[in-house]
């Protein structure tokens, strides 16, 4: 579904990607690991068109993103939540659902009302203001409201980064329902034993460049090592 | 009671008053006034789409209301006098030129957004200015106004209606279309641009919209406006009547139901007011609107708002 191949990306002068291969297949939950700094979230954003690839190329569906506007990703069908959660203020919990909500590819599998039976608490506050929502709420209407683009790929960025452990715990059983129906996920994370609950394979990401990548079972295998370029 | 309702209350007030009044007895002018007060209370509330709702701050949309006047009192001078094929020239001249012009402008934005359509604002001046034909800078006098099916030309009162049922439609139009999804992705816009991308809606393409819509309510304004007064001229496209619809939106309330409306009633019968009472009245208009803009943030329906809690 998704091939990155040989991407760089940087900002300015300031190189942060080095020829960063990634694969997600369908219905594939991939993880991408590493510490702050290494090149995460960027890697997002050349993905999602946000940041323009200084080389390689992002192929999508079987169609090349990479050059293209930044809106073709989302219209392609890649579906953002992006790190900071990031909901429009001033729109109603519904409205932030709506504004954007599309259906390109059939049949939307997510509307509102199957976005707040996955997340009953939204339902309940669907007409506040998305300034007034906590920080867990936040993140449910972020993730609703990639959702609601009905994705063939769902980015996760640090979806329960500064979270409670209750809303976190609240939000992962979210994700692994999303695997269960099929989805294709990309979640960048912190805790490795979450990420090893859910994902189907792991890309470990060091100074802009990929050291590490391999199945759970693998990075069980070799979790020594692999701890080793997570923590300081 | 909700805010909502509280809203659509005081809207449906504003508009009853104004049906009220022609069957008060009052002297013409007042209707007169109040009708032109109207036509430019339909730019404040098609400008409060782009700016209270879009984030847009234009300085040109007084072209819109002029080019829709040029074309209606073109037509007039070419003794085409249905006032439905004028609306529809004005409306579709002044999209068409929003069109034009809103594609280079919406891909700025900010201080270069302001520039750039105070620059076309500018160039759709002069070429009236230009227009020997019509008038040029003189402006052109209409001798008869349009007339409906065919029958005489409008009167004061026919015409005083047919305006309020255009303002009434302007706010009920920007109200549904605030309140679609596609309105919801406008302010979203205005909220966080980036992210409305990563959501995969081209946000130039969401202003363009928005912007040729406003104008095209503008243009309808320019018709009702040339065939009130019989007279159109340059000085409809001036860019101080574009700021003025920007005080207009500021002081009634930026992006709420009825403040823009609110906004053009109060700054047009204050400048009659005091004009009346002194010449030099720019002098006391200015000294209120700072007054205001530092007292009443978010204008007369943030006011009532913040009275309300």
């Amino acid at each position: 579904m998704l091939k990155v191949r040989g991407l760089s990306a940087g900002y300015g002068d300031a190189r942060v990607l080095f020829d960063v291969d990634l694969d997600v297949g369908d219905g594939e939950v991939v993880a991408l690991l590493g510490r702050n700094g290494m090149g995460k979230t960027t890697t997002v954003r050349a993905i999602t068109g946000l940041l323009p690839p200084q080389a390689g190329t992002i192929e999508f569906d079987g169609r090349r993103l990479d050059g293209l506007p930044a809106h073709e990703a989302g219209r392609a069908g890649i579906g953002l939540v992006p790190e900071g959660r990031q909901v429009f203020p001033t729109l109603t919990v519904e409205e932030n659902l709506v504004a954007t909500a599309a259906s390109r590819f059939g049949a939307a599998r997510w509307t509102t009302k199957r976005v707040y039976e996955l997340f009953p608490r939204l339902e309940e506050r669907r007409r506040h203001m998305g300034s007034q929502l906590s920080g867990g709420e936040q993140q449910m209407l972020a993730i609703g409201r990639a959702l609601m683009t009905n994705p063939k790929l769902v980015i996760l960025d640090e979806a329960t980064e500064g979270l409670a452990p209750l809303i976190r715990r609240e939000i992962r059983r979210v994700m692994a329902a999303l695997k269960a129906e099929g989805e294709s996920i990309l979640v960048i994370d912190k805790s490795l034993d979450a990420l090893m609950r859910i994902a189907d394979r792991h890309v470990v990401l060091e100074k802009g460049h990929v050291v590490w990548t391999g199945t759970t079972a693998e990075l069980a295998a070799d979790r020594e090592a692999v701890e080793k370029k997570l923590h300081v | 009671m909700s805010r909502t309702t509280r809203d659509l209350l005081i809207l449906a007030g504003i508009f009853a008053l104004l049906a009220a009044l022609p069957f008060l007895g009052l002297p013409g002018w007042v209707l007169t006034y109040t009708a032109r007060i109207m036509a430019f209370a339909i730019c404040a509330v098609a400008l409060d789409l782009v700016l209270g709702y879009g984030g847009l701050v234009s300085l040109g949309h007084a072209a819109f209301l002029g080019i829709g006047s040029y074309a209606a009192g073109i037509l007039l001078a070419e003794n085409v006098d249905d006032f439905f094929v004028g609306l529809g020239a004005g409306m579709a001249a002044a999209g068409l030129y929003a069109l034009v012009t809103g594609a280079v402008a919406v891909r700025t934005k900010g201080v270069a957004f302001i520039m750039i359509t105070l620059a076309f604002g500018q160039m759709a001046y002069f070429v009236a200015n230009a227009l020997s034909e019509y008038g040029g800078s003189d402006g052109l006098t209409l001798w008869s106004r349009a007339s409906i099916g065919g029958r005489a030309a409008l009167k004061d009162r026919t015409l005083y209606f047919v305006i309020l049922a255009g303002l009434l439609l302007s706010v009920a139009i920007v109200r549904l279309v605030t309140a679609s999804p596609f309105g919801a992705a406008l302010r979203a816009a205005r909220n966080n641009p980036e992210r409305v991308t990563a959501l995969g809606y081209d946000v130039d393409r969401v202003r363009l919209a928005a912007y040729v819509l406003s104008a095209v309510l503008c243009g309808g304004a320019g018709v009702l406006i040339a065939n009130l007064t019989s007279f159109v001229s340059p000085a409809l496209m001036a860019w101080q009547r574009s700021g003025e619809f920007i005080v207009m939106v500021i002081l009634g309330g930026a992006g709420t139901p009825w403040g823009a409306l609110a906004g053009a009633f109060a700054v047009l019968a204050l400048e009659e007011g005091l004009s009346l009472a002194t010449q030099h009245w720019k002098i006391v208009f200015g000294a209120l609107l700072v007054l205001a803009v530092l007292f009443t943030r978010g204008g007369i329906a943030g006011l009532l708002d913040r009275s309300a809690k």
